[in-house]
């Protein structure tokens, strides 16, 4: 396929059934947001404010091509027992996009059960925070995927692949979660659609999130813990590997992100770009241009590719991604892959992973289960590659700091994940033009957090 | 041409059949025990490597361990995770062949996942195993036929045999292309799963065998989840040319009281492997 796929067809006009439409408010986009008795500091956002730049279009190449490669990345370098499962899944993926059923279908559940489309909300605390002192600095927006049914952007990626499983007829569901977000999004669809549910999690992770392995078992998955290797992500994606190798003639795996083997970077992408098929539309309603900057965390890269891939080839709006550094990247304890790592194969697909002088996948280290990944998604090695996205990386420790700002400043406690993007933002806001407009992907929440925040705040 | 169709369907430039490695074996059915390099330690290894020419051991598989072996049940990622621990790596490995490749008189096989061998490069990995005289085969079980280009460029200009398997998974067409592809010998994975011991064989093997038989003259090996001398004697009666025993051996190997009893072991079973064999 040299085009990507798009779920939604181009030529359908989106029409009064959508939620986008339907709850459009239109109204006047001149009231002042200001606290009560304040002087205001930063001019509010103003509806068509700013020129309307004629959009460029970038030529970035296949995305992914025939092979499932995003230029040298991606491909499909599993053990052959799997390479036909891989074709029927593409085969099936591709009618599927064009199959007005199957997209009405998707856009109910997405609609009514995960409670789309999520709001762009202006953060105006945020923003005031970063108003510089001569009164000019950025609009920062959160994309809300944290309000979404499951509290994570992760549920858009396992109802789109519930539904393409039960096409294909498979009633055996398997995944592999890291923090847990993605098994719970996994559970949650397994019971919404009647299907036997089996999540593998590292051992090490079951204890760091504890209430998700809850929320899983509740949700009626089976959770099998991990004991080989680190116990960790990595070591959880290669069971599920197993079990699927194994059990593929009855099994759809679930993959959470948009890594493996292709078709899934490809597909997991797909199901999450309605995150940025929304923001352009509440972009353009609320101040009628794209955004200038976009900016997520990236731990295998789903949620970042759910808001940057609609914009991939609009030259204008620059794209930034942000990893773990864990302890720093100096000292060897993060999850920095596309900062510190060397291409190679892991799962499925070729990308910058880390690895030792040996060739051996080594664990990572980050405060996020959901960024402690060794790998990262072939489409960014790809952009990042072509210079097209920015990566940066922040430290547990300015993670926990923007968990805690926006917790006071917003009254949004987001999770660990998201707080590595909200940390990058100490560094970029002030680089950025007066009324530049930011839009960071508020991934997802920080409840499943708390346990963890706890042994590192004192509040 | 129905090979060349379907190489160049899977993006592959048609390829006359490469010279086969089980063919130039005395035996009828060759043996070929797996073992994982650096389980319980090396020297071990470079003993167990002994043991198995001795028994009359056609080839040998050994395995490169690694951290992440997902097409790897239970026992091989437990012999990858102590291999690992006791601080195997690539090098020490190559040191270890370097020594005792010149006393085996059979061939050697690798098996390794991709990665390691990106690391160094693909050019540079083939050099140095040719370098020690692992003019045999390699088997690399994450790359499929549609990525296997550069690894096989680079194999044969290196003397290299790149084994390809295919399983009971893989449609009739694409068995075809496998198979033509493959040089050494085609690797018949007995099972839909990773590597382990099985009570039985897949009876389905036999249907397989006959299947590429009419694809191919190339030889055939038989491999995973054989444990027993039954199993073996089986496979033979269906018509394999080889017969890989894998997880049995790294078993004994690994799990023994000590390495001086797990090489008994091995030479115990590998004898009764062998006596099963016509």
């Amino acid at each position: 396929m040299a085009t990507s796929i798009s779920l939604r067809n181009p030529n359908v006009s989106l029409g009064s059934s959508l939620p986008s439409a339907r709850f459009a408010s239109p109204r006047s986009s001149n009231v002042t947001l200001r606290v009560p008795g304040e002087p205001m500091a930063c001019p509010p956002p103003l509806a068509n404010a700013g020129p309307s730049a004629a959009v460029e279009t970038v030529s970035v190449g296949a995305r992914p091509d025939r092979f499932g490669r995003f230029g040298r990345f991606g491909g499909k370098y599993v053990p052959e027992t799997l390479m036909h499962a891989l074709s029927e899944l593409e085969i099936a993926f591709e009618t599927l996009s064009k199959d007005q059923e199957f997209q009405r279908e998707l856009d109910g559940i997405l609609r009514d059960y995960v409670g789309r489309e999520s709001p762009l909300y202006f953060a105006e605390r945020l923003t005031e925070y970063y108003c510089r002192a001569d009164g000019t600095g950025p609009h920062v927006y959160l994309k809300r995927e944290d309000l979404n049914h499951t509290g994570a952007h992760k549920i858009n990626n396992a109802v789109g692949q519930a539904l393409l499983a039960k096409r294909l007829g498979k009633k055996r569901i398997i995944a592999e979660t890291g923090a847990g977000q993605h098994g719970v999004a996994t559970a949650t669809v397994c019971a919404r659609f009647g299907l036997e549910c089996i999540i593998y999690m590292g051992a090490q992770d079951m204890e760091r999130q504890a209430l998700n392995v809850f929320r899983m078992r509740l949700l009626g998955a089976e959770v099998r813990a991990v004991h080989s290797g680190t116990k960790t992500l990595k070591d959880a994606t290669s069971e599920a590997i197993r079990d699927w190798v194994t059990n593929v003639e009855t099994t759809h795996y679930i993959l959470g992100s948009v890594a493996g083997p292709h078709p899934y970077p490809m597909m997991v992408r797909e199901f999450h770009t309605i995150i940025g098929k929304e923001t352009r539309r509440q972009a353009a309603q609320k101040w009628g241009r794209a955004p200038d900057v976009l900016v997520a965390c990236v731990g295998g890269g789903s949620n970042a590719m759910g808001l940057f891939s609609e914009f991939v080839n609009d030259k204008e709006v620059r794209l930034i991604g942000v990893e773990a550094a864990g302890h720093g990247i100096e000292s060897g304890k993060h999850a920095a892959t596309l900062t510190m790592g060397e291409v190679g194969v892991l799962h499925g697909a070729m990308s910058y992973l880390l690895q030792d002088d040996d060739g051996q996948i080594i664990e990572p280290h980050s405060i996020s289960a959901g960024l402690d990944y060794p790998g990262v998604g072939p489409e960014h090695s790809y952009l990042k590659d072509i210079g097209r996205a920015e990566y940066y990386s922040v430290t547990d420790e300015e993670a926990l700091d923007a968990f805690k700002q926006l917790s006071r400043l917003e009254g949004i406690i987001p999770a660990l994940e998201t707080s590595h993007a909200l940390a990058y933002l100490e560094k970029l806001c002030p680089t950025l033009p007066d009324g530049t407009k930011v839009v960071l992907n508020c991934s997802g929440r920080g409840d499943k957090d708390v346990q963890t925040a706890i042994k590192h705040l004192q509040l | 041409m129905a090979f060349a169709l379907t190489s160049a369907f899977y993006g592959l430039p048609s390829k006359r059949a490469s010279v086969c490695a089980l063919s130039h074996l005395p035996s009828l059915v060759a043996l070929i025990p797996f073992i994982t390099a650096g389980d319980p330690d090396l020297t071990t290894t470079s003993k167990a490597l002994k043991v198995l020419d001795s028994c009359g051991s056609d080839l040998i598989e050994l395995g490169m361990p690694y951290s992440d072996p997902f097409l790897d049940g239970p026992v091989i990622q437990s012999a990858c995770m102590r291999a690992l621990a006791k601080g195997t790596n690539f090098d020490s490995v190559i040191s270890m062949l370097r020594e005792v490749v010149p006393e085996l008189s059979c061939p050697i096989a690798l098996f390794t996942y991709y990665n390691p061998i990106l690391k160094r490069g693909v050019e540079r990995f083939m050099t140095i195993i040719r370098d020690i005289g692992i003019h045999g085969s390699l088997v690399v079980p994450d790359v499929p036929l549609e990525e296997t280009e550069t690894l096989r460029s680079e194999a044969s200009r290196h003397g290299i045999e790149l084994v390809l398997l295919t399983t009971p998974t893989t449609p009739t067409e694409r068995m075809k292309a496998i198979a033509e592809a493959s040089e050494g010998f085609i690797y018949l994975v007995s099972s839909v799963g990773v590597t382990g011991a099985r009570a039985s064989v897949n009876p389905h093997v036999q249907s397989l065998l006959q299947d590429i038989r009419k694809a191919t003259s190339k030889p055939v090996a038989v491999g995973f989840g054989i444990s027993k001398p039954e199993h073996v004697q089986q496979i033979a009666e269906w018509g394999a040319d080889g017969v890989i025993v894998g997880s049995a051996m790294v078993r004994l190997l690994g799990e023994s009281t000590s390495p001086e009893e797990g090489l008994k072991e091995l030479e115990t079973f590998t004898k009764s492997l062998k006596a099963a064999l016509p």
